[in-house]
């Protein structure tokens, strides 16, 4: 009898300790993201002048602000995102329109998962190799080229995921009245997706808008106001990288306020796809 | 009547262009990889020819005498990644069983939301902090007590050994271990949830505590897709590059110890991609980008296996 109420004890204490040790667990992954956006806010939110939109990236030693940075980031995510987005549903559709049979679906489906993982500097080599080494400078389109590679396959997953919820007597009563294929998909199946959709759209942005790797060989950077795709194009990500590797203190003040600024626009298009699609799904 | 099967025929030959449009974007895919596979092959083709099979167990990198090596940056990579899993496994595995079982109904929900919204924080955000937070704090407390309590241990004391600069192998495996913590935590949540809650009731019923409901019960049936997860972390962690690239040290030596700067494939190319002279400096760095291609994706697919496993296995009767 005692020894039956020691493994009961035992047993629960094993239960406690290891419940009390998942708790931890939670906290210290908090600790470091809570010490992490602090750290950000700390340094960033001093920074963070309205000259920062108003003036362009100084040599060091003088005032400045990132505008030729934030609108050549604005501009390559812009151009990455409508190269890749229509791609990207195009192939979505028919992983999950006509994808059933055939060997082409399971395979491009695997390699697509791939993808969605692979080393973003690896992309930004492959642009590199076959764009910049034959126009022989690096421009603003081969960074929107390569950040548009980055979007294709997280817009495949989300468009096939999303077209899969779509429930198949929606598909069969547009066939019963005698709609065809492709009237049936463009204006049932993907107008009833079209919220996840756009979230998927949203998070690719929010992913490419903070990607660094890819643009380091591809729009490089620019000190001075560029509109021009074809030329070298300032960006946030590379002007935060160079900035805060550089040891002059002005320079890392902007890298600070720099990198608030993709953060936030990196939370708030994250929480924006997920209002949109938890508002999507509570209507249906 | 005509008018009416015109109409018909048009519609079939929509039909047909639409689903070809759409086949052709699902072959753009598979165009990219091998485009990419190719297009690397071809870049480095002058190293491969210079270096061969050489390349990978040299340890040189010299850009003045052309005579280049990938060991030091294939080591980097390696132990960087494999300290991160070291410390992300078991955090992730305590945050995912928090999410899924143990949280208060109302905090499971913003409590997943935060992890997952952290995971999508772009990496250069923690490369920043290592540097600037992270490191001067480790070299000033942590690293001069690892020093003097680990480093005279034999066997494992020459690993912990060296001047404490802050940057460095260690701190590099720390940043992107807390890098990858939300997203294995997340993948695991996931995993975790496919278990049907009438198995776990059973145990329950059985007279099973939580803890052992979690080891005998939800661990034995997620098995497949937490090792997929955990993978996928891995893939994450080794082609990971600005959080890496900023505390790493880039230094072309293989030392010992792990307090010491190194280099990874990754940072090794941001570094000095842009600013290589020569043709075979260049198709080296290539060659580099290669290599970190190749060993993400044999990962990358033995996680997207495992993780396809799973997901067949849930709905059968096991």
């Amino acid at each position: 009898m005692t020894s039956m109420l020691d493994l009961y004890a035992r047993r629960r204490i094993v239960n406690a300790v290891g419940l009390l040790v998942s708790m931890l667990a939670m906290l210290f992954g908090l600790f470091w993201l809570c010490w992490i956006l602090w750290t950000l806010l700390e340094h960033g939110l001093p920074a963070l002048t309205p000259m920062i939109f108003a003036q362009m990236t100084p040599p060091p030693g003088s005032d400045g602000g990132l505008l030729n940075a934030i609108a050549g980031s604005l501009m390559m995510t812009l151009v990455g995102t409508l190269i890749g987005t229509p791609i990207g549903i195009l192939a979505g559709t028919y992983l999950a329109e006509f994808g059933q049979r055939g060997w082409l679906a399971p395979i491009t489906r695997f390699i697509n998962d791939i993808l969605l993982s692979a080393p973003s500097i690896v992309i930004g080599l492959f642009v590199y190799e076959v764009y910049v080494v034959h126009v022989k400078h690096f421009s603003g389109w081969a960074g929107a080229l390569a950040l548009a590679i980055i979007v294709i396959p997280i817009v495949i997953r989300t468009t096939e995921n999303m077209l899969r919820l779509v429930p198949s007597t929606l598909r069969e009563a547009a066939a019963a009245l005698g709609a065809p294929q492709w009237k049936i998909i463009n204006f049932v199946t993907l107008r009833a997706a079209r919220a996840g959709i756009i979230t998927g759209v949203m998070l690719s942005i929010a992913r490419i808008s903070g990607e660094t790797a890819p643009l380091l060989f591809t729009a490089l950077n620019n000190q001075f106001w560029n509109s021009n795709m074809s030329q070298p194009m300032a960006n946030l990500p590379v002007v935060i990288f160079q900035f805060a590797m550089s040891p002059y203190e002005d320079w890392q003040r902007l890298a600070w306020a720099g990198a608030l600024l993709i953060t936030l626009s990196v939370l708030v298009l994250n929480i924006l796809a997920r209002v949109l699609f938890h508002q999507s799904a509570t209507t249906h | 009547m005509f008018l009416h099967e015109a109409r018909l025929k048009r519609q079939a030959v929509l039909d047909v262009l639409f689903r070809n449009l759409t086949r052709v974007a699902a072959f753009t895919v598979l165009a990219l990889l091998l485009a990419i596979i190719a297009s690397l092959v071809i870049g480095s083709m002058p190293a491969i020819r210079a270096f061969g099979f050489g390349f990978l167990t040299s340890s040189d990198w010299d850009p003045v005498m052309d005579r280049f090596g990938a060991l030091i940056p294939i080591v980097g990579t390696l132990v960087t990644s494999g300290i991160a899993l070291l410390i992300a496994i078991p955090v992730s595995f305590g945050i995912a069983i928090f999410l899924t079982e143990l949280s208060p109904r109302i905090l499971r929900r913003p409590l997943g939301i935060a992890v997952e919204l952290l995971a999508g924080i772009p990496s250069i955000i923690y490369g920043m902090w290592g540097l600037f937070v992270f490191a001067p704090l480790f070299a000033d407390h942590v690293e001069p007590w690892i020093n003097d309590h680990i480093g005279p241990m034999p066997y494992i004391g020459p690993f912990f050994s060296g001047p404490p600069m802050g940057i460095g192998i260690l701190t590099a495996g720390i940043i992107l271990s807390i890098m990858v913590i939300p997203f294995i935590a997340s993948v695991m949540r996931d995993v975790f949830e496919v278990v049907p809650t009438l198995l776990k009731e059973s145990a329950y019923g059985l007279g099973a505590t939580t803890w052992e409901v979690l080891w005998k019960v939800v661990l034995p049936y997620t098995r497949i897709g937490v090792v997929g997860g955990i993978m996928l972390g891995l893939g994450r962690a080794l082609g990971e590059t600005m959080a890496v690239t900023f505390v790493i040290g880039n230094a072309h030596e293989l030392s010992k110890s792990l307090l010491m700067p190194g280099n990874s494939i990754s940072s090794a190319l941001a570094n000095e991609f842009t600013e290589a002279f020569g043709e075979l400096y260049t198709a080296s760095l290539i060659e580099l980008g290669l290599i970190l291609f190749f060993i993400t994706f044999v990962v990358l697919s033995l996680a997207r296996y495992m993780l396809y496993k799973l997901g067949k296995q849930e709905g059968q009767p096991s």
